[in-house]
C-alpha cells in the first residue's frame, strides 16, 4: 500500500493502489487498526471504512471507532498518566527525540502518504512534522523554567509555581494536513506529561495510523498516545461528553459541532483549547503555549523560619 | 571448592577473609589510544606549528598514555581565525533548529560511545570508574541533549529580547572534570550560536580529544569547535588575549581567574569564571543522620575531593557532634581507595604530584595547627598519586584547612549551637560557590538557604548536578552561571549592541 | 512480672524502652531520608564480588535460608518434600549445606519436626493469626505457646499494624513483649511488613519497637501481600540494627522474605549486611532469606561458577 507506491500509482484508477511490479508480484496489502494500549485491536464494532486517495483510488479500510473503543482507549490513556509524568523531564525529552529518530526513517512511507491525501509538497510536509516533533521534544525540561518560577509574596514564605500535566488528553485532529497537522497537536501535548486519546483525520487516517506504528515502536509507554481512526462526527461527542477526559483539543472539530463540543465539555468542566488558526508550517504554528494550554499551574507555600 | 568446603563460622576473620569484591573488571580494550594527538583545528587533527608535544600519564600507575599536541602562539591564532571565520561563513546564520540537530548528534554520540569514554576519562584523570560511568559521562550527554534543545527557542528565554551570539569563545577547561567541563561550555556556546576554542587542562586532555573526533563524526562544520591542549599559562593567556575571542569562559583556581580578569581589563571580552569553594556543609541535630553520613561522604570525597563545590567544612550542630562522628569514621573506615578501573573503588587516584603536594601540606598545616587527625587504615598503591580519606575535628575558623581549598579527600569539621551562627560562620569566608544543609525541618531549610550566600544551596542531598539547573558561585567562587536557563545568557548577546 | 518490664529492669540501656515510653521511643528515632536512602541501596547493590566469595556468598545464602511454605493447600506430602529438599538440596552433590529452616504453618509444626530430627535444620513456624496479625490477644498468644509446646524451634510473628499505624504504641509494645514471654526460649521473629507502613520513618520506627520488646529477628514481610522485600526497605532495617546495638550492646538478626527469587538479589541483600551491619551478622545466627523458588536459583548459579555454562532448571528437583 506505502513504500514505493507514490510512484506507480498513475497507473491505476480503481482497486487496490498498487500495480503489481513488472516481475507480476503482487503486493501484501496493509490492515490498519486502532491503538489503544500499545496494542492493535479493531474496532470491538467490527466495523471499518474505507479510505481513498486524493483521486479516488482505494487505499485502505481503515477501523471505524466506536464509542466503545473510544471508552477502552480513555481507559488506557489514564492508567498510564501517572507513570508518564512521574518520568523525569530528560527521559520525555529523549523518549520523544527518538520518535523523531523513527519518523525519520520513514520518512517514504510517510511521503507516500501524503501524496495520496493530495498534498502539494509531501517531502515539505514530512521534514516539517519530524522537526516539529524534534522541537517540541527540546522543551520537556524547560517549560518549567521558562512558564514557572518562584513568587515574590509579602510575608516570610517561599512560594513557587511549577506547571503539571492536566491528565487526559482528548486530541480531534484536523482533517487536512495529515501529518504536520497531527504532529502539531500530539507533540505539545503529551511532553509535558499528559497522555492522549486521539481521533485521526477522517479522509487521511494513513498517516497518523503510521505514526502510531512508529510509537508502538519507540520507547513511548503503552497507553500514553492512543488512536483512534473512524468518522468524526460519531466520535467527537463521547470524547467532549466522557468524565475522565481532563482537557480536549478541539483544533480538528468542524465548526457546526464546536458548540455541542463546548456544551458537553461543560459537565467535567473539561479544559477546551483549539490550536492557533496559521499555516501550519509558520513558526507561530508551534509555541510552548500550546504545551502550557494542556498543563495546570500548582502553587506551593512553605514558611521560612529558623 | 576450597572455599564451599570450609564451613565458615561467625569468626571474624573467617568473614573478613572470605568476603572479596571483583576487582578490575572494567577492560581498558575498548579505549583505542593513539601514541600521538594532534591538535583539532578547522575540522581536522592537524600537526602543531609549535612542533611541540607533551606527554600525559594515568596518574594512578604513572604510566604515560600518551603524547599530546601543545598549541603555540601561531596555532592559538590560526585557531582564533579558524573559528572567527567559521563562525561568519557557517554557524551565525545556521538556523537553531539546524544548530540543534548537530547537538543532538553529540549528545547520542556519546551515548552511544558512553563506556570507552568513561574508561578513557579514569585513565586520564584517576577517578573512580563508576563515577566517571555513572555521573561524568550521563551528564556530558544530557548537557548536549538540554542545550541542544534551547538552539531553536532563544527568543523565549529571555523575555523582550532578541538574543544574539558573540562570536569565538575561548573555553578553558580544569582537569577534575574534564570531559563533562567540556560539556559544560560547549553545549551553551554552540546552541547559541558561537563557535567554540577548547584549551583542556594540561594533565587531562584525552577525554577532550575524543569529544572532538565525536564533533568529527557529527559533521559539524570545520572550524565551529577547536580544540587545542597546551599549558594554562601560556597557550591559554594567548588565547585569552587574542583580538579575535569575543568570550572567555574559565574553571579552574581563584588565583588564574583573578589574573584572566586582570589580562581581560579594557577589552569589552565578555567573562565568566567558575573558581574555587570552601563549602560550608551544615548538619542540624534533627537531620536523617545516616543519609546525612552518605551526603558528608559523598560532599568530601566524591572525586577525590577534587571539586570546586566540595562539602570541606562540616559544620555539625554540637548536640549531635559525638554519634555523627563515630557514625562517620566507621564510614570512612569502609571507603575503598585503589584502583580507579576497579568497579568497588570508591576513592580514586590523586590527578598529578602537585596536587598530591599541595593536599600533603596543608594537611600537615592542619596537624601543626592544633587539629585532630582520623585517617582509616587502608594500603595504597606504591606507584600513583594517592591521599587517604582524611577527616580532622577540632578544628578553629581560623585553621588553614578552614579557610584554604585543599581540593582533596580532607574533611575539615568544626561545630556550632545556632542556625544564626552555623550560617554566619558557613559565610564567613571569601569563597561562596555551594553549601549543604541538613535538616528535617522545611522552613529552617528555607531560612538558612534565604540567608546563605552560596550559588548552589543543596538540601538533605550533596554534589547533585543537572543540565537544568545553574550552577555557579558568589563572591570569589567566580561569576556567571553553568546549566538551565540563566547558562544561555553568558553566551549572548542582550543588549542589541554586537556588531553581528 | 511482665516480659516488657523484666526488660526493662534487666537491661539498664533498655529502661528507656518500657511500654509507657514507648511512645516516647518512636517519637525520638531517627527520621529517614527516602531519596539518600534508595541511592545508598542502589549504590550497594550494584557492587560485584569476586567469583570465590561468590561461591562463599551463594554457600551462606543456602545456609541462610528459611525453606518455606506457607498455603492453603499445605498437606503432609508437601511439607514431606519440602523438609527433604530442605535438609539435601542437592541429593547429586555432598557439598551443599542444609539450609537453615523450614518455615511452616502451625498444623504443619510435627510433621517438619519428624522430618527433619537429627539434622541441624529447624522448625520455624509463623503464629499469631498470620499474616494479618489480628485475631483476638489470647488466640494469638496461645498459637505462639502451642508451636512452642510442639518443639518449634522459632516463631515469626507479625507486627500489629492496626495498633502502630493507629499511633496505639503502647499498646504495640506490651503486645509485642507479650509474645515475646510466650515464645520463651523460642527463637522470635518480628514480622514488621515493611509494604505496608507507608515510609521508612515507620519502618525504622516499628524496628526500634520491636528489638525494644525483645525480638530475636526483625523480618521485613510476610509474602502474603504482593509487596515484597526491597534493598532501601532491607538497609532502614539494617541502619536501625546497626543503632540499636551501639546503644544495647544487643545483635538483633535481620530476615528478608518476599520475592526474593533469584541468587543476584540473596547476593545484593549480603552485600547490603555486609557494608552496614559488618562480618558478625554474615552468619544464620543473624541474618536469614525467607524463600522458596530462591534455593534452585541459588544452586544453577553455584553450579554456573564452577563449571562455567548457565544451568537449566530441569537438572534441579522441585521439591
Amino acid at each position: 500500500m506505502s513504500g514505493g507506491a507514490g510512484a506507480q500509482g498513475a497507473s491505476e484508477r480503481e482497486g487496490a493502489s498498487v500495480a503489481p511490479a513488472t516481475s507480476g508480484r503482487l503486493p501484501v496489502r496493509r490492515t490498519a487498526k486502532l491503538f489503544i494500549a500499545g496494542e492493535f485491536p479493531r474496532s470491538e464494532s467490527g466495523r471499518s471504512y474505507e479510505v481513498f486517495s486524493h483521486d479516488g483510488r482505494l487505499l485502505a479500510w481503515a477501523a471505524r471507532a466506536s464509542r466503545k473503543d473510544l471508552r477502552d482507549a480513555v481507559r488506557a490513556a489514564r492508567a498510564a498518566q501517572p507513570g508518564w509524568a512521574g518520568r523525569t523531564a530528560y527521559n520525555r525529552g529523549q523518549i520523544l527525540y527518538r520518535v523523531a529518530e523513527l519518523m525519520e526513517g520513514r520518512r517514504v512511507q510517510f511521503e507516500a502518504e501524503l501524496a495520496d491525501a493530495g498534498a502539494p509538497d509531501p517531502a515539505r510536509g514530512v521534514e516539517a512534522a519530524i522537526d516539529r516533533w524534534v522541537w517540541y521534544a527540546g522543551w520537556a525540561d524547560k517549560i518549567g523554567q521558562v512558564l514557572g518560577g518562584t513568587n515574590p509574596v509579602a510575608g516570610p514564605y517561599f512560594n513557587f509555581t511549577i506547571p503539571e500535566p492536566t491528565g487526559v488528553v482528548g486530541i480531534v485532529a484536523p482533517p487536512d494536513q495529515a501529518l504536520l497537522g497531527l504532529v502539531s497537536r500530539l507533540a505539545p501535548a503529551i511532553v509535558s506529561g499528559n497522555t492522549a486519546v486521539v481521533l485521526a483525520s477522517e479522509p487521511s487516517p494513513l498517516p497518523a495510523v503510521s505514526l502510531s506504528e512508529v510509537l508502538a515502536t519507540s520507547d513511548v509507554p503503552p497507553g500514553v498516545v492512543n488512536l483512534l481512526t473512524g468518522l468524526t462526527a460519531e466520535l467527537v461527542p463521547w470524547l467532549a461528553g466522557h468524565m475522565d477526559v481532563s482537557a480536549i483539543d478541539v483544533t480538528g472539530v468542524p465548526e457546526d459541532l464546536l458548540p455541542q463540543v463546548e456544551e458537553l465539555a461543560a459537565e467535567n468542566v473539561k479544559r477546551v483549547h483549539r490550536g492557533p488558526a496559521v499555516d501550519p508550517f509558520s513558526a507561530v504554528a508551534q509555541s510552548p503555549y500550546e504545551i502550557t494550554a494542556l498543563m495546570e499551574m500548582k502553587t506551593v507555600w512553605h514558611p521560612m523560619g529558623a | 571448592m576450597g572455599e564451599i568446603e570450609r564451613r565458615a563460622t561467625s569468626a571474624l576473620e573467617e568473614q573478613q577473609r572470605v568476603w572479596e569484591y571483583s576487582t578490575a573488571p572494567e577492560s581498558t580494550e575498548i579505549v583505542r589510544l593513539q601514541d600521538r594527538y594532534g591538535l583539532f583545528l578547522g575540522g581536522r587533527f592537524v600537526e602543531p606549528k609549535s612542533g611541540r608535544y607533551f606527554v600525559t600519564i594515568n596518574p594512578a600507575t604513572e604510566e604515560p598514555l600518551a603524547e599530546v599536541a601543545e598549541a603555540g602562539e601561531e596555532d592559538v591564532d590560526l585557531a582564533a581565525r579558524t573559528a572567527r571565520e567559521a563562525w561568519e561563513e557557517h554557524w551565525r546564520d545556521l538556523p537553531g533548529k539546524e544548530r540543534a540537530k548537530y547537538l543532538y548528534r553529540i549528545a547520542r554520540a556519546l551515548q552511544e560511545r558512553s563506556r570507552e569514554f568513561a574508561v578513557l576519562e579514569t585513565m586520564n584523570n584517576g577517578k573512580p570508574i563508576k563515577e566517571s560511568r555513572d555521573v561524568d559521562v550521563p551528564l556530558a550527554a544530557a548537557h548536549f541533549f538540554y542545550y541542544a534543545g534551547w538552539a531553536d527557542k532563544l527568543e523565549y528565554a529571555f523575555p523582550g529580547r532578541i538574543p544574539r551570539p558573540l562570536g569565538v569563545a575561548a573555553q578553558i577547561t580544569p582537569w577534575n572534570f574534564p570531559l563533562l567541563m567540556c560539556a559544560w561550555k560547549l553545549a551553551p556556546a554552540l546552541a547559541t550560536g558561537n563557535t567554540a576554542i577548547l584549551k583542556p587542562a594540561s594533565t587531562t586532555p584525552l577525554t577532550a580529544l575524543l569529544l572532538a573526533e565525536v564533533i568529527e563524526q557529527a559533521e559539524l562544520p570545520p572550524g565551529v569547535v577547536n580544540v587545542i591542549p597546551g599549558p594554562g599559562g601560556r597557550t591559554g593567556g594567548w588565547l585569552a588575549a587574542h583580538a579575535d575571542i569575543a568570550k572567555i569562559a574559565f574553571t579552574g583556581s581563584t588565583e588564574i581567574g583573578k589574573v584572566l580578569r586582570r589580562n581581560v581589563a579594557g577589552t569589552g571580552k565578555r567573562l565568566t569564571l567558575e573558581l574555587g569553594g570552601k563549602a560550608a556543609n551544615i548538619v542540624f541535630e534533627d537531620a536523617a543522620l545516616d543519609q546525612a553520613i552518605e551526603g558528608i561522604i559523598n560532599g568530601i570525597f566524591f572525586n577525590q575531593g577534587e571539586v570546586c563545590c566540595a562539602g570541606s567544612r562540616l559544620f555539625v550542630q554540637e548536640s549531635v557532634f559525638e554519634p555523627l562522628v563515630d557514625k562517620l569514621k566507621a564510614r570512612l573506615d569502609t571507603l575503598r581507595v585503589g584502583d580507579p578501573l576497579d568497579k568497588n573503588t570508591d576513592v580514586g587516584a590523586i590527578n598529578s604530584r602537585d596536587q598530591l603536594d599541595k593536599i600533603e601540606e596543608l594537611v600537615q598545616s592542619g596537624i601543626e595547627e592544633g587539629a585532630e587527625i582520623y585517617q582509616p587504615e587502608c594500603s595504597l598503591p606504591e606507584r600513583g598519586f594517592w591521599f587517604r580519606p582524611t577527616l580532622f575535628t577540632n578544628v578553629a575558623q581560623s585553621h588553614r584547612i578552614a579557610r584554604e581549598e585543599i581540593f582533596g579527600p580532607v574533611l575539615s569539621i568544626l561545630t556550632f549551637r545556632t542556625p544564626q551562627e552555623a550560617v554566619e560562620k558557613a559565610n564567613n569566608t571569601e569563597y561562596g560557590l555551594s553549601a549543604g544543609i541538613w535538616t528535617e525541618k522545611g522552613s529552617r531549610i528555607l531560612w538558612m538557604a534565604d540567608r546563605m550566600k552560596a550559588g548552589v544551596i543543596w538540601a538533605n542531598t550533596f554534589n547533585r548536578f543537572d543540565p537544568a539547573s545553574p550552577f555557579g558561585g558568589y563572591k570569589e567562587s567566580g561569576f556567571g552561571r553553568e546549566g538551565g536557563r540563566h547558562g544561555l545568557e553568558p553566551y549572548l548577546d542582550l543588549d542589541g549592541g554586537n556588531g553581528a | 512480672m511482665s516480659k516488657a518490664a523484666e526488660i526493662e529492669r534487666n537491661a539498664p540501656g533498655l529502661a528507656l524502652h518500657a511500654p509507657r515510653e514507648a511512645s516516647r521511643l518512636v517519637a525520638r528515632v531517627a527520621s529517614v531520608d527516602a531519596v539518600g536512602l534508595e541511592e545508598r541501596a542502589a549504590s550497594l547493590g550494584r557492587r560485584s564480588i569476586k567469583r570465590g566469595s561468590k561461591l562463599w556468598a551463594l554457600d551462606l545464602a543456602i545456609r541462610a535460608m528459611d525453606l518455606t511454605t506457607l498455603e492453603g493447600v499445605d498437606t503432609t506430602g508437601r511439607v514431606v518434600s519440602l523438609c527433604a529438599k530442605a535438609v539435601r538440596p542437592d541429593p547429586t552433590d555432598p557439598t551443599i549445606p542444609p539450609v537453615a529452616a523450614v518455615c511452616v504453618y502451625p498444623q504443619l509444626v510435627p510433621v517438619a519436626l519428624g522430618q527433619v530430627e537429627g539434622t541441624t535444620v529447624k522448625v520455624a513456624s509463623v503464629a499469631g493469626s498470620f499474616p494479618a496479625g489480628l485475631g483476638p490477644l489470647e488466640a494469638r498468644l496461645a498459637e505462639i505457646r502451642t508451636v512452642v509446646e510442639q518443639g518449634a524451634h522459632e516463631v515469626d510473628i507479625v507486627l500489629n499494624r492496626s495498633l502502630f499505624l493507629g499511633g496505639r504504641y503502647a499498646a504495640c509494645f506490651e503486645e509485642l513483649a507479650a509474645a515475646r514471654e510466650a515464645a520463651g526460649d523460642a527463637h522470635m521473629k518480628v514480622i514488621l511488613e515493611v509494604g505496608e507502613l507507608g515510609s521508612y520513618d515507620r519502618i525504622r520506627q516499628a524496628s526500634v519497637l520491636a528489638m525494644a520488646a525483645g525480638a530475636d529477628f526483625i523480618k521485613t514481610s510476610t509474602g502474603k501481600i504482593g509487596s515484597s522485600a526491597t534493598l532501601p526497605a532491607a538497609l532502614c532495617m539494617m541502619e536501625a540494627a546497626r543503632d540499636f546495638f551501639r546503644e544495647t550492646g544487643r545483635r538483633v538478626g535481620i530476615k528478608v522474605a518476599g520475592g526474593i527469587r533469584a541468587s543476584k538479589q540473596a547476593v545484593q541483600y549480603l552485600v547490603l549486611v555486609y557494608e552496614t551491619l559488618g562480618p558478625e551478622w554474615m552468619t544464620p545466627e543473624r541474618f536469614r532469606i525467607g524463600a522458596s523458588s530462591l534455593l534452585n536459583d541459588v544452586l544453577m548459579q553455584i553450579n554456573k561458577e564452577r563449571t562455567g555454562r548457565y544451568q537449566g532448571p530441569d537438572y534441579f528437583t522441585i521439591d
